[in-house]
């Protein structure tokens, strides 16, 4: 068993706290990737979990053992640094090698790995290169083998492609997925800040941010499915975090709190929002929320002027100047005719609408299957 | 002047194909730009340098005497290997002697111990600014002032070191450090390895600071022991920076001058080239022969520096 538990985990450096009180359990083979703005303490906690600095309060079990005073090399961890860390005078065959050496593995053995590792990466032609003479991705796949020779528990990566062009990033993604894949029973931890890799690669998300007016606070925004944090984010921030570009905020009222959900009030129009209004009363300050991509064009009560559209190929981002907020709305079209100063007609739909309270955190959407929507049972029955 | 002149003809060299194409005019320009950048650096060189360099070997050639350096007879080679020539002299290849043995020990001393304090003041530790300013002090000191300062304390009629080792009753009786044949060569060296250690230091602790710091936290993820880290990483990773400390170190111990000159001036057991020089040039007035004896010393110097950096090249070659 190699769950992860961390509880009530707290770091501080000198005077400032960094991490404040995080809860959280990864269960063993699971892909777990830590996302969040730049500086928002990601790494930090990875470091925690390998043991690379001192949590300042809380615990860590690794397959419920506590693992605080545990040296790094005794927590069965590998991981994988963004600067992939290579010793730079040694060949990639010494690289793989070396971490395996002062064990007591048998010569055999530690070939046996190795070749194993170098034949899985496609590092086999580039085992007696220095890594000075080796590309970025190659570089990369050293630092993945050097892990996979040590057959750790946990494998730990801490922005991993950060370093890689965009095309050998997509490459590398697709190739740590099938890395996780076969070795199903080891958990991974994966930070990084590109939603992206943290859609396509998590089972699990974790969202952090810095707590608001503390700046230097950071607690867990939302853990979840990477579709949850999608479908059902918690609050104003992992809506806004999740999703590019951003989901569209638009500041109302409530009007009226009806069957099918809340009735707003936003510039004089009334919006329908699918959402369990919980303690949500007439006239309280609310925020909507709505994605680029839900948005439908073309008919529709509402209507805005088009101020600026990007092209992206495929589709195109339309921004729309509207009554509804001063800020444009954007809205995802297929279409390559919009043409700028034209006004076009658009809905929001009721379905597609988030809403949150006066404390940006989300009302239950009324959408949506498992979970959530067990839960949305249970709160009708209760009425 | 030669490194400068070696890098053009080493790039040149480099690219054969140029010398059979004709040069383009932008390359042409770069080239006479390269030329004019270097040109004032080679000016101030051969003015400081050179010139001094050739008069000296003129003069080795004459038997000049410092009295009056207008008269003098070209005498060809006979100061080198004439039979009174500096190649004959025992007193000459005693001070070769004295000076490669005072290079080898005070260096590899050096060397161990600025090791030992460099990686003790890369730990981090909330005193280690002020230690790496204190640790320099010995350096900042001039050497007069060391080597007077040492020869005081080590004085066997009133010099505190006697004192305080009869007090822990390491002795019985008074050394004569700088005096007696047996302790003064060993005691030239403690003085300066007192002295320079201290620059090795800061120059391995800079080589230490280069090592990425990711790569010890690598080894510490897996598992390795701490020796088996400096042996296999440190090690390898700061050689180069330490192997330019010992020959920047060599350079200055074959040419060691002040302090023997201080605390032993006349004794012919620890007489190094420098001070045999001098002695010839200014004591014994003989210019030329004097000029023979430094020329020797350029020669040995230039050649291990030569040395060094045909062994640097190819180790780069390696790379």
């Amino acid at each position: 068993m190699s769950t992860i538990q961390l509880s009530g985990v707290q770091k501080g450096f000198g005077a400032t706290s960094v991490l404040s009180g995080v809860d959280l359990t990864i269960e063993q083979g699971e892909f777990c990737v830590f996302i969040g703005p730049s500086g928002c303490g990601k790494s930090t906690l990875l470091r925690i979990i390998a043991g690379l600095e001192d949590p300042s309060d809380g615990d860590i079990r690794i397959g419920g053992v506590r693992v605080n005073d545990l040296e790094p090399a005794k927590r069965d961890v590998a991981m994988v640094f963004q600067s992939y860390a290579l010793y730079p005078h040694m060949t990639v065959k010494q690289n793989l090698e070396f971490g395996l050496k002062h064990q007591k593995l048998p010569a055999a053995e530690i070939d046996k790995r190795v070749a194993a590792a170098a034949e899985s990466l496609h590092l086999t032609p580039l085992l007696d290169r220095k890594p000075g003479a080796l590309s970025g991705g190659q570089r990369q796949r050293v630092a993945i083998g050097r892990a996979i020779v040590r057959k750790p528990k946990v494998f730990l990566f801490d922005e991993p492609l950060s370093n890689l062009d965009a095309a050998l990033r997509v490459k590398t993604r697709v190739e740590i997925a099938k890395l996780h894949r076969e070795l199903n029973s080891t958990s991974m931890i994966y930070v990084t800040h590109d939603q992206v890799e943290a859609m396509t690669l998590a089972d699990k998300i974790v969202l952090l941010r810095p707590l608001a007016g503390q700046e230097h606070l950071v607690s867990i925004a939302q853990v979840g499915s990477p579709l949850e944090l999608y479908h059902h984010p918690a609050n104003r921030f992992v809506a806004g975090f999740i999703g590019s570009p951003s989901m569209n905020f638009i500041a109302g009222k409530v009007a009226a709190l009806g069957d099918g959900g809340v009735v707003t009030d936003v510039a004089e129009h009334k919006l329908n929002v699918a959402v369990v209004p919980g303690a949500l009363k007439a006239g309280d300050a609310v925020t909507l929320g709505i994605r680029p991509e839900h948005i439908e064009l073309g008919s529709g009560s509402l209507s805005g002027e088009v101020v600026h559209v990007e092209h992206l190929g495929e589709h195109a981002y339309v921004y729309l100047n509207t009554a509804l907020s001063n800020q444009p709305l954007v809205v995802k079209s297929a279409r390559h005719d919009i043409e700028l100063g034209s006004r076009l007609r658009f809905s929001l739909p009721t379905t597609s609408l988030h809403l949150f309270d006066r404390d940006d955190v989300a009302l239950p959407r009324l959408v949506g299957k498992g979970r959530m929507a067990a839960q949305l049972m249970e709160l009708s029955a209760g009425k | 002047m030669s490194s400068e002149s070696l890098s053009l003809h080493g790039r040149a060299r480099r690219r054969p194909a140029d010398a059979a194409e004709p040069v383009s005019s932008l390359l042409r320009q770069r080239r006479r730009q390269a030329w004019l950048l270097v040109l004032p650096a080679l000016l101030v060189l051969a003015a400081i340098a050179g010139w001094p360099l050739l008069r000296t070997i003129w003069f080795s050639l004459t038997n000049a005497q410092l009295a009056d350096l207008t008269q003098s007879q070209f005498v060809g080679l006979d100061n080198y290997i004439g039979e009174n020539g500096v190649m004959r002299d025992p007193a000459w290849w005693s001070a070769v002697a004295n000076t490669l043995e005072f290079s080898v020990v005070s260096v590899t001393l050096e060397t161990l111990l600025g090791l030992g304090v460099a990686i003790l003041l890369n730990t981090p530790s909330r005193v280690r600014s002020l230690l790496r300013a204190a640790v320099l002090v010995p350096w900042a000191i001039p050497t007069i002032v060391s080597a007077k300062m040492w020869s005081w304390m080590l004085n066997d009629q009133y010099g505190v070191i006697n004192v305080i080792l009869q007090q822990l009753g390491l002795i019985d009786h008074p050394l004569a450090f700088i005096a007696d044949p047996d302790l003064a060569f060993p005691t030239i060296i403690l003085v300066d390895v007192w002295k320079t250690t201290p620059f090795m230091a800061l120059l391995m602790l800079a080589a230490l600071q280069m090592v990425p710091s990711d790569c010890y936290e690598a080894a510490r993820i897996d598992g390795v022991p701490r020796w088996r880290v400096f042996r296999h990483i440190t090690l390898p990773l700061i050689l180069p920076g330490v192997l330019v400390a010992m020959v920047f170190r060599a350079l200055d111990a074959l040419r060691v001058f002040d302090l023997i000159y201080v605390m032993t001036s006349n004794s012919r057991l620890t007489k190094s080239m420098s001070i045999y020089v001098r002695e010839q040039l200014v004591d014994f007035q003989q210019v030329g022969f004097g000029s023979a004896s430094a020329i020797v010393l350029f020669l040995l110097i230039s050649m291990f520096t030569l040395g060094y950096m045909v062994f640097s090249r190819r180790r780069m070659q390696g790379v």
